[in-house]
């Protein structure tokens, strides 16, 4: 406990200035993007003259040099003004949280998915090393297969050819929720299962050929239950890694699935906000995201030093 | 050595196409370019090997100039990543102290970080402002490339430094600095070889990681601008055509899946080389 105590006082701070940096830098990279909102305004309404347009942009600071603005955002993002969208012409944490809650169980869905086929297949590839092959050439396919590739191929056989399944979109009310859930989570699942698969694979052979292994099996354990008892907790270690250095992927992965199949969340709102010219909901959407990812990252971790107390203790 | 020469075959094929590009549009007599309305959607087979797109253009010429744009965009990435991690790994390795800090815990940043989202921004970037020219082929290449550079030299600077450390304690390298070799020549004569092998691997995933990266931001709108076909973009038409051609999103994601496993079977095969 205590050593885990230690991880979190020693990455929270990191996370707290990675995140200073990558605003800084996004907001340097937003002001390299093309139109700011009064020349926006301008192609709207073509009434506003160059004296509107001067006026428009001292009254809204836009005549200020790049890094006072900055400060001047950072100042109210700090006490929780996190100010307008003026894409969805509401209040940017209004927008935020529905988007939020949408992608967590969107990825989560696809991770619990992922992780219990992928350590499922582990198993069945360390168990009979006959299907080992076939578990490894089916992770390096899964790997290699682009995402939205996917995406489009499911939709393709199940939405357009056989029927089945919704192209994408959200359900109606009155309308149940999990058919518009599957081909998602099932685009995003499939590489990750693939990885853990391998790498289950990987964990559980080592663990099986160890020591306290063949105890077990002395006393006479059936191979069930040696598998998932006594190799697992141990194997489990190298898998947790794995999925804490996954968090990020599987943010990209909610990005561009949520754009494929049209279904609100922080990716496709990010996604939205970038090609809308709404950069204020942009970096505070990237802000958030970047935020949750390294706070996963972090419970990881965590959940690690938790089964193995001797990693907390190293650092 | 199978996998490694698997690996090879695969890339060497796409690379092939790429190359024999022209020479295809010349034997199928039309140019990957110009529309021609009256083929739109063509079915594969007869005079369209592999259909036709939205404006009737021949599917197979498009993706043979598209793996130009997609191999080049990987291969120009990867190497640039490789030789800039290569660099900070070493560097890091060699000064250690606060440089390797800084250096390293710059990298645990942007490797804890989302990529996706943060290239989708830095994909909308207007070049205009940094008074490059917008729209043209080249600059879009270049664009994508400086941005997925950004990100890829981490994972080889990675490598790089920890082959680096195991190197500079051993033995021969103090025999060395007792004979008075300078720093210089002795991190380009005695080090530098000796990371080949584990930059070679970084070098062949992160090509991977490149064309995977190029396609997603083209398929969103944001890389390769048409009409230069890339596999990405390609997709992103067919994407909008599932009804009427579906065969069409078919090819340009396994020309992707060939690259991408092409070059994982590249890099797994030389880690296994060395490891023996």
């Amino acid at each position: 406990m205590a050593g885990a105590l230690r991880l979190a006082a020693l990455r929270l701070p990191q996370i707290a200035l990675t995140l200073l940096l990558l605003s800084l830098a996004a907001w340097f990279a937003i002001g390299l993007m093309p139109g700011d909102p009064v020349s926006l305004a301008l192609v709207s309404d073509p009434r506003l003259t160059a004296e509107d347009a001067a006026r428009l942009r001292a009254l809204h600071g836009l005549d200020q040099p790049l890094l006072t603005r900055y400060l001047a955002w950072g100042a109210g993002v700090l006490r929780g003004e996190f100010g307008y969208s003026r894409l969805f012409a509401q209040p940017v944490g209004a927008v935020l949280w529905p988007a939020l809650r949408a992608t967590l169980a969107l990825v989560g869905a696809a991770v619990a998915l992922a992780a219990l086929l992928g350590v499922a297949l582990g198993g069945l590839a360390a168990r009979r090393p006959r299907a080992a092959p076939l578990v490894q050439a089916a992770a390096l396919l899964g790997q290699a297969v682009p995402s939205f590739w996917l995406g489009i191929l499911l939709v393709i056989l199940f939405a357009v050819t056989l029927g089945w399944l919704p192209a994408g979109g959200l359900p109606e009310p009155g309308q149940s929720a999990l058919p518009f859930l599957v081909l998602p989570v099932a685009t995003i699942a499939f590489g990750h299962m693939a990885a853990y698969a391998r790498h289950a694979a990987t964990a559980l052979r080592a663990e099986l050929a160890r020591p306290h292994i063949t105890a077990a099996r002395a006393r006479g354990n059936g191979e069930g239950r040696i598998l998932w008892r006594h190799a697992l907790p141990n194997a489990a270690v190298p898998l947790l890694t794995l999925l804490a250095l996954d968090a990020g992927a599987l943010v990209s992965g909610a990005l561009v699935t949520e754009t494929l199949f049209a279904r609100p969340g922080m990716g496709k709102l990010l996604y939205d906000a970038v090609m809308g010219n709404d950069y204020n909901l942009a970096l505070l959407a990237l802000l958030l995201v970047a935020l949750v990812t390294m706070l996963a990252t972090l419970a990881a971790d965590l959940a690690q030093a938790w089964i193995d107390p001797r990693i907390g203790e190293g650092r | 050595m199978t996998r490694l020469r698997l690996g090879l075959l695969l890339l060497g094929l796409l690379a092939l196409a790429a190359l024999a590009a022209p020479w295809l549009g010349a034997a199928l007599g039309r140019d990957a370019f110009t529309p021609d309305l009256f083929a739109r959607y063509a079915p594969p087979g007869g005079d369209f090997p592999l259909g036709a797109d939205e404006l009737g253009r021949d599917l197979l010429l498009r993706l043979a100039y598209g793996a130009r744009v997609s191999l080049g965009v990987g291969l120009a990435a990867a190497l640039a990543a490789s030789l800039l991690g290569t660099g900070i790994g070493l560097l890091a390795a060699w000064r250690g102290g606060w440089v390797d800090a800084v250096l390293m815990r710059l990298a645990d940043g942007l490797l804890a970080l989302p990529a996706l989202p943060i290239l989708v921004l830095l994909a909308a970037m207007d070049p205009a402002k940094l008074g490059l020219p917008r729209g043209e082929a080249l600059t879009d290449i270049l664009r994508i490339v400086a941005i997925l550079v950004l990100f890829g030299w981490v994972g080889v600077a990675r490598l790089a430094r920890a082959a680096a450390l195991s190197l500079l304690a051993q033995d021969y390298i103090r025999a060395a600095r007792a004979l008075g070799v300078s720093e210089a020549r002795l991190l380009w004569r005695h080090v530098l070889p000796g990371l080949r092998a584990p930059v070679a691997v970084a070098c062949a995933l992160s090509v991977a990681g490149a064309i995977l990266a190029e396609s997603v931001l083209s398929f969103l709108g944001l890389g390769i601008q048409p009409p230069a076909p890339s596999w990405g973009n390609m997709l992103a038409n067919a994407q909008e055509a599932v009804f009427a051609a579906p065969l069409a999103a078919v090819w340009p994601g396994l020309a992707i899946l060939a690259a991408v496993a092409g070059c994982a079977l590249v890099a797994d095969g030389v880690a296994r080389e060395r490891d023996r």
